[in-house]
């Protein structure tokens, strides 16, 4: 997995989590997951297509999760699993976008659709060509973790680029 | 929240009407208390493009706060059929999604501004002041007031 399509997925995390949960961040650890992705918490799924494939799963605990709701909403919120999943939509909607602006900025063209909620415990196993890495952001209400599969596809780029 | 200088409308001292379109509620909300602290008044919320053109209709706001990436209608498209009726209409963009193609599209079809989320208050009062400025002279002194 090319790091350089990595970086902005971080830096929008770190970035967004930050001002989303109004306190510091920290990343906490980064692993290579070849195993089936197993949830922890409340998890939305983004996919991409285009130029970069594959899929980004954002899992929050439930207490991050509502912290998150609270302050975007500037108030107490309850511990609904309706909320919850919203908030964490939400969360992985403004990351995404975030990151895909800097890629898309840098000449990557790819279709970002909708986050959708993982309600499985389980997701399929990545590929050799999709092996998953794991960022586990650490904050005061809780860890988030971001699980990116990426490929690159440079011939398809290649052939946007040629066929402009 | 920060407390800002309210912008008023330069015609009647009245409150800015907001009407907030995004399909996350939570993101409705943040804006709706944003725009608050701002001394506007929230005239109607809603999820979708298609709500979006019937409340802008229904309640003809000073400012639309317009997501992109929503269901049924999507924000560009939606800003460009109210524009289309409404020359006047000032819609502000807010997306996550802020790479140059989509500000471009957004602008070329009636957009007045585009803030990228996560929203920053003392960001998002600059751009209503700057949207307001053709209804005379708003009234706002400044942030962080």
């Amino acid at each position: 997995m090319r790091m350089e399509l990595i970086q902005p997925f971080i830096n929008s995390a770190d970035a967004v989590l930050a001002q989303g949960l109004q306190s510091p961040t920290a990343i906490e650890n980064l692993t290579m997951e070849e195993e089936a992705y197993r949830r922890r918490g409340i998890a939305a799924e983004v996919c991409l297509s285009g130029d970069i494939e594959g899929r980004i799963i954002f899992d929050a605990d439930q207490k991050t999760a509502v912290r998150f709701a609270s302050c975007l909403a500037g108030a107490d919120l309850p511990e609904t699993d309706g909320l919850m999943r919203e908030a964490v939509c939400e969360l992985a909607n403004q990351i995404i976008g975030n990151a895909v602006t800097v890629l898309n900025d840098q000449g990557f063209h790819f279709r970002v659709h909708p986050p959708t909620v993982h309600t499985s415990e389980q997701g399929s196993k990545s590929s050799e060509d999709t092996e998953a890495l794991v960022i586990c952001f650490s904050t005061e209400s809780g860890n988030v973790f971001m699980n990116v599969a990426l490929r690159y596809h440079r011939r398809r780029a290649m052939e946007r680029i040629a066929a402009v | 929240m920060e407390k800002f200088a309210p912008v008023k409308r330069s015609g009647d001292g009245q409150p800015v009407r907001y009407l907030i379109v995004d399909d996350s509620v939570f993101a409705r909300k943040n804006l709706a208390q944003m725009v608050e602290t701002f001394g506007g008044q929230v005239a109607g919320e809603a999820g979708d493009g298609v709500t979006a053109i019937s409340e802008y209709e229904r309640l003809t706001p000073d400012i639309v706060l317009m997501d992109i990436t929503m269901p049924q209608m999507e924000g560009i498209e939606a800003a460009e059929k109210i524009v289309r009726d409404h020359p006047d209409a000032r819609i502000v963009m807010v997306s996550s999604v802020g790479y140059q193609e989509n500000i471009v599209a957004a602008l070329q079809r009636g957009a007045r501004h585009f803030v990228q989320k996560p929203v920053k208050p003392e960001v998002l009062y600059e751009v209503i002041k700057y949207v307001m400025r053709d209804d005379g002279a708003a009234r706002g002194a400044g942030a962080g007031v």
